[in-house]
């Protein structure tokens, strides 16, 4: 289901290297609250979501993270672009090179590998939407964390749009918990499970 | 269009192409907004339009441009790739 053009959705143009802001970067790759957790997340909930707009929603917004994931792999590619040896061992990047090069791996910062286990995918609207804002939350406070310790402009630029995204994505699936308590019993959103109990789905638009 | 760079129309697709992006979020939770449905149907044809013209100037962006650019070989890898940095 995807068509991808051949550009980033927001310019990366990092002219000046830097093996140690790229080691914390990475977490918005191979992190708990990264990119790459994202969109696998949205991506693994829609299936299930029995309310088109929302499933419309996951979709669309599961996309725009593996844009988000290309991008923080461009800064992280572009930040350790041509390193010498001496720059490796220098930086603290000598642990993550020796097992992968200069090539991009999903890791956090600390080293602990991606997993799916950073994200659920609970097959109930009400749940998963929760676990989608609590998501772009932990998201925007990662990029909180990181602009707090770079101030080089070109780092900084594709950043804070990044971040802006989680805030505008948050709203959104805000929006989607509401419309999928419209279509549940007003009297007890937890009478049933949607996706699950037959005959409850009321999945048709207002 | 005229007289624009690569940088300059990379620049303007990306703008046009973010409002298109960020337009399309809204409508999937506000589907009866015809402001929206209006906004995003204007900058919908500023970036196809853009789109095309690129691809006429410098190459296709997306794999149904390709017949666009006219180009007798198949040029779809060649550099540059977007997390490099360069141009795009």
């Amino acid at each position: 289901m995807w068509i991808y053009e051949k550009r980033l959705q927001y310019p990366v143009k990092i002219t000046q290297t830097n093996p140690k802001m790229a080691q914390v970067i990475i977490s918005q790759f191979g992190g708990p609250d990264g990119e790459l957790a994202a969109s696998m997340r949205y991506l693994s909930q829609r299936y299930t979501m029995p309310y088109k707009e929302v499933a419309g929603v996951l979709t669309d917004i599961g996309t725009e993270e593996l844009a988000h994931m290309e991008m923080i792999c461009a800064i992280v590619y572009q930040l350790t672009k041509n390193l010498s040896p001496e720059e490796i061992k220098e930086s603290g990047f000598d642990k993550y090179y020796v097992d992968h090069t200069l090539a991009l791996w999903p890791q956090s910062a600390g080293g602990t590998p991606w997993t799916a286990t950073v994200f659920q995918s609970k097959g109930d609207p009400i749940t998963d939407l929760h676990e989608d804002m609590a998501a772009e939350q932990k998201a925007r406070t990662t990029y909180d964390n990181i602009l707090r310790l770079i101030k080089d402009p070109e780092i900084c630029d594709p950043i804070r749009f990044l971040r802006e995204r989680e805030i505008v994505h948050y709203q959104r699936f805000g929006e989607s918990l509401r419309i999928v308590q419209e279509r549940l019993d007003s009297k007890n959103f937890y009478a049933f499970n949607p996706e699950f109990d037959t005959g409850t789905c009321n999945c048709g638009r207002k | 269009m005229m007289n624009k760079s690569r940088q300059e129309m990379l620049q303007y697709i990306n703008e046009v192409s973010f409002v298109v992006d960020d337009t399309k979020l809204f409508l999937d939770t506000h589907p009866d907004n015809n402001e929206a449905l209006e906004h995003f149907r204007k900058y919908s044809r500023m970036r196809n339009d853009a789109l095309k013209e690129y691809a006429r100037l410098y190459g296709p962006l997306t794999v149904d441009l390709v017949s666009e650019s006219n180009e007798n070989t198949w040029t779809w890898t060649e550099e540059p790739w977007p997390w490099m940095g360069g141009v795009c």
